[in-house]
């Protein structure tokens, strides 16, 4: 660990399944106090990167550091100060909120002198302090995950893996949990997370984005939408997006719907503006607005992924 | 069959558990060939309905209607009618794609003459047709989803019941997994889906918002936008977490809501934009553009959640 502080550094990372390559000689690195968003498709090696940071799975070659420890050869001293929560993160559903809590804190060899203001401050965060006794299965999923959170991070670690945290839960308790997200990162935590919800990949200082193992960009949010995208972006506001999709899907265009609009992610937008136009025109339908915009994450990320 | 002009028709129904109401006089009714789109912050019901009408969990009082039959009476004769896919369908992991669907097939008692056509439908229309040999417990998050839901279509049903099934899957599969729901809604089935993402509601003929056991709002997504009595605009800024904290108390400003890297402020009226910017402006902060939208779903959903 260098002074500028980073706190995760891998090199050539390396991960193999059998013949199937998960991980493919990555590289990354992660500074300290950072909300780093790692983004790609399902099954494009998120999850096996994030166990290897936290020492769950060995490498099949390269390594890395996570906060100044070797995660080919401490990943026991990793756990310790590390908090991971995954999207299937086993709360005990028979256990009350209480007992959850109390079980992570002896996982975590939490101290008995800190062991109830850490309890407290888990409650609270969660918005459970007068419902601990419930059982776990009865909360909400958004609750749940604030709960799955705190307890991860009952040792108070400086360095945070959440692997798709927020996935299905309501647009209310997202926010809430990235409120909680940046508090932490307020709070010096660096902040390691995967999401599919691209708005909240905008939250993040950085990003990179994997598919089939590789990273195959690199950058701020903002970066990434200048520079990654080679294509121009149309939106198209429609009376019906849905069936206006359906006939610019037939034209040979590659419609998504945002809102009560459509995106279409084209070569050329003064070029391709009159072939939708007519397109329309053909199947009796008149756009209410066509403009070029600005790429929104999304836009970037499909795109990415269809050029690679 | 007494009320044939609807699919799926509850009165009244509820579902309590304990002292908790998880349904509390849900009236729903739709029709045949109607995209239906249920959402609702965590722990609203959704989920609970979706049991019922499967006929997999009895209402605590109520009626509940599918295809004309009485769930009350005959859950059983529900289920040949409705394909239901659950959060966590029940794959097995350790039989290829292929296998899985033949197993759904003797579940659902499908003849040994039908099946070969059924299989090859279903195989091309989820894109599985390469995988059928693959273990389903190698597939991707977003193949699995189509797999579950090619398993679920195996006996025709003629309504899918869908519980959040594009949970936790990437931008690209869950515009693949839309693509398909268009072309079954082609074919003239009814769809109930449940979803967390607000984007995938404003594709639904109409919408239904859950909250607290009770239906609060249902209409289509154009008419609950239009119902939000106040004009909308869209600031762009990257630095949205300090313009949102400053513009939330400021005078004339009803909502602030952010989205990455642009937030939706609801006004009293558009005279005061000027007003907003200018103080954003003062305070150092960046706006890149504002421009007067229509609200979206995910707004209208928020502004009546968090009014109860």
């Amino acid at each position: 660990m260098s002074g500028n502080g980073v706190t995760v550094k891998v090199e050539q990372l390396t991960r193999m399944f059998g013949k199937f390559t998960a991980v493919d000689h990555i590289d990354l690195e992660v500074g300290k106090g950072e909300i780093f968003g790692f983004l790609g498709p399902n099954g494009a090696g998120k999850s096996t990167t994030i166990k290897m940071l936290c020492g769950l799975l060995t490498p099949t070659s390269g390594g890395g550091y996570v906060g100044g420890l070797d995660i080919m050869r401490q990943s026991e001293e990793i756990k310790k100060i590390i908090g991971y929560m995954s999207q299937r993160f086993s709360l005990y559903d028979d256990l009350t909120v209480e007992q959850n809590i109390d079980f992570f804190s002896g996982i975590y060899s939490v101290p008995r002198s800190k062991a109830q203001g850490r309890k407290d401050w888990a409650l609270s965060m969660a918005g459970l302090m007068d419902r601990r006794g419930a059982l776990t299965k009865t909360l909400p999923t958004g609750v749940k995950q604030r709960l799955a959170l705190g307890c991860a991070i009952l040792h108070e670690p400086p360095i945070l893996f959440l692997d798709e945290p927020t996935s299905g839960v309501d647009p209310i308790s997202r926010r809430n949990f990235w409120n909680l997200i940046y508090m932490m990162a307020e709070g010096g935590a660096t902040v390691f997370v995967t999401t599919h919800y691209m708005e909240e990949a905008e939250y993040c200082d950085r990003l990179a984005l994997i598919y089939r193992g590789k990273i195959i960009a690199e950058g701020s949010p903002k970066t990434l939408k200048q520079s990654a995208m080679t294509k121009e972006v149309l939106e198209v506001e429609m009376e019906n997006p849905v069936e206006a999709m359906e006939v610019l899907f037939t034209s040979g265009f590659d419609p998504s719907i945002f809102g009560s609009a459509l995106h279409v992610t084209v070569d050329d937008g003064m070029v391709a503006e009159p072939a939708i136009r007519k397109a329309l025109a053909d199947a009796g339908m008149t756009p209410l607005r066509i403009e070029k915009i600005a790429p929104s994450l999304e836009d970037v990320f499909v795109n990415l992924i269809e050029v690679s | 069959m007494g009320g044939a002009e609807f699919e799926i028709e509850t009165r009244s129904l509820a579902k309590h558990f304990g002292d908790v109401r998880a349904l509390d006089g849900l009236d729903l009714s739709i029709g045949r060939g109607e995209l239906f789109g249920l959402v609702g912050p965590d722990g609203a019901g959704k989920t609970t309905a979706l049991r019922i009408l499967s006929g997999i969990m009895d209402p605590t009082s109520g009626e509940a209607y599918v295809a004309g039959i009485s769930v009350n009476r005959d859950p059983e004769a529900v289920k040949d009618k409705i394909g239901y896919m659950s959060q966590r369908f029940g794959l097995y992991e350790d039989l290829t794609t292929l296998e899985n669907l033949l197993f759904y097939a003797d579940l659902y008692e499908v003849t040994r003459k039908e099946r070969p056509a059924i299989i090859e439908r279903l195989l091309g229309f989820s894109n599985l047709t390469p995988f059928k040999d693959r273990l389903a417990g190698a597939l991707s998050g977003g193949m699995k989803q189509k797999l579950g839901l090619a398993c679920a279509l195996i006996h025709t049903p003629e309504i899918l019941l869908l519980d959040e099934p594009t949970n936790g899957v990437d931008p690209v599969s869950r515009r693949d997994f839309w693509k398909i729901l268009y072309d079954l809604l082609k074919e003239g089935v009814t769809i109930l889906i449940t979803t967390a993402y607000l984007d995938e509601a404003e594709r639904c003929g109409r919408v239904g918002l859950l909250n607290e056991g009770k239906l609060i709002v249902v209409d289509t997504p154009k008419n609950i936008k239009n119902s939000l009595g106040a004009p909308m605009v869209e600031i762009a800024t990257h630095a949205v977490r300090a313009v949102e904290k400053l513009v939330r108390p400021l005078g004339g400003v009803l909502k602030v809501t952010a989205y990455g890297d642009r937030i939706h402020v609801a006004l009293e009226s558009m005279d005061r934009l000027g007003g907003v910017i200018a103080v954003i402006k003062d305070n150092g902060l960046p706006v890149e553009g504002s421009r007067e939208i229509a609200p979206s779903l995910e707004d209208m959903f928020i502004s009546l959640v968090e009014r109860k």
